[in-house]
């Protein structure tokens, strides 16, 4: 990735405030803004995708194992995914620093 | 729908167009439309965008959530851009200065940019018969602006310019009909779409895309903080939406109207099933939900005979 947002000066923007990288918010990590965190029991996971399909954030992705699970870089905890699962297999568990 | 193509998640596209990192309040069913928008359109897509939460959220200089060319026009002109963008580059195609293919050129706007302040240049651009999708995300109110109302307000509903309280039932007049405006137009495609609903959703943006000329799609938004709702709850209320019959999801193909889903008896809901649990009506009375309820089944019933209709 390019310069990190906060090292950009106003002289290095693009005339137009154009902005030539794209998709570039992936820099940002809303992970930070979490109160619960959503945890799959990978056993019950049918691997049916509707909680990646929900998920306003489109951080969830299969891990290695087959099952589904969130990615916490970005995962702002809402609970979609949660309340979604039709097998109920994701429980929001709070955050602790 | 007739001829689905699209029934399992494992029939949508695995790509994302739309970046995380972008500032959606948690549970936002308005980032969530578009993200399915842009998957049922590909990546050979152009977007003009009105201001509103999904500009502010995916676009503060210089970090972008966008992977097609996207700009950010004022709060009224999404349409007009977009059917500038889709004249110029036809002409660009026609005289060979770029390879001619096929585009997706898609306007989007909130509610208050679609049906308020950007209604004229709307209204243009469908008359004018351009090759364009246009995309209105529903919330019920200017959401961005701190909750304010919009035409596009459900009678009934509380927000900071339609407050409830001893003397208002908060906003007192009925919906604006978007949809019937837009299909006053005569324009080849008009539907109405939920992401609770997400097959049906990218089904008729698909098909809008296939559609020459210009289509519209009215995309019920939910928005837990204007709505006053858990985030968790925001796909959960879509569905309530649509099984009470509030917000119909249909369609207005070339003129033909059909419900593409009918609630069963099984699944029809009363109005108040819906109502109740979200802030912003939780002070209507019986008598309040009664005339939402006879409301929503007369306009129900109407598309019913409608999509009957030869
Ligand atoms: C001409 C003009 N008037 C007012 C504003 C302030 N403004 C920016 S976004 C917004 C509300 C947008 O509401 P809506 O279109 O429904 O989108 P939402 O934020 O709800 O998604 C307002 C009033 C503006 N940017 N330009
Ligand atoms: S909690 Fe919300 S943001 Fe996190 S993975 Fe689940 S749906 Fe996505
Ligand atoms: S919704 Fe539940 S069962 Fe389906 S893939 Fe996600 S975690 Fe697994
Ligand atoms: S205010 Fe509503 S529509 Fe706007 S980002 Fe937040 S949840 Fe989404
Ligand atoms: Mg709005």
């Amino acid at each position: 990735m390019a310069k990190p947002m906060e090292q950009i000066t106003w002289q290095e923007l693009e005339t137009g405030a154009v902005v030539v990288e794209v998709g570039n918010s992936v820099q940002y990590e809303t992970g930070s803004w979490r109160s619960e965190r959503p945890v799959v029991d990978k056993e019950k996971c049918i691997k049916c995708m509707f909680c990646w399909l929900y998920c306003p954030e489109g951080c969830i992705r299969q891990a290695e194992e087959g099952h589904f699970e969130a990615d916490l870089t970005y995962c702002k905890g809402c609970g979609i995914c949660a309340e979604e699962c039709p097998v109920k297999c994701i429980t929001m568990v709070i955050e602790e620093k | 729908m007739a001829k689905t193509s699209i029934s399992s998640p494992k029939h949508v596209e695995r790509e994302e167009f739309f970046a995380p990192g972008h500032r959606a309040c948690q549970g936002c069913a308005e980032v969530l439309a578009v993200r399915l928008v842009l998957k049922a359109l590909g990546k050979d897509t152009i977007v003009a965008m009105a201001t509103g939460c999904m500009e502010i959220i995916s676009s503060p200089l210089p970090i972008t959530s966008w992977r097609v060319p996207w700009i950010h026009n004022a709060f009224e002109n999404a349409a007009a851009v977009i059917s500038g963008c889709e004249s110029g580059m036809k002409a660009l195609m026609r005289k060979g200065k770029i390879p001619a293919k096929k585009i997706n050129f898609v306007g989007m706007g909130g509610d208050g940019a679609t049906a308020d302040i950007g209604m004229g240049p709307l209204s243009g651009a469908l008359e004018r018969g351009h090759d364009m999708i246009y995309v209105c995300y529903d919330n019920e109110a200017y959401m961005n602006t701190g909750i304010q109302r919009s035409s596009c307000t459900p009678y009934g509903a509380s927000t900071t310019t339609s407050p409830a309280g001893k003397k208002s039932i908060g906003q007192h007049t009925q919906k604006k009909n978007m949809v019937e405006i837009a299909a006053a137009h005569g324009i080849p495609y008009v539907a109405t779409a939920c992401p609770s609903f997400p097959f049906d959703l990218m089904e008729k943006v698909k098909k809008a895309s296939e559609t020459a000329g210009p289509a519209y799609i009215h995309i019920l938004s939910v928005c837990p903080t204007g709505w006053r709702i858990n985030p968790s709850e925001a796909i959960k209320y879509g569905r309530l939406a649509v099984n009470s019959c509030v917000f119909p999801l249909y369609e207005v193909d070339h003129g033909k109207y059909r419900l593409t889903y009918k609630p069963s008896d099984k699944k029809l809901i009363p109005v108040s099933e819906y109502l109740k649990g979200q802030g912003r009506f939780r002070h209507l009375t019986d008598s309040d939900i009664e005339t939402i309820q006879a409301a929503t089944m007369k306009a129900y019933e109407r598309l019913l005979r409608l999509s009957e209709q030869e």
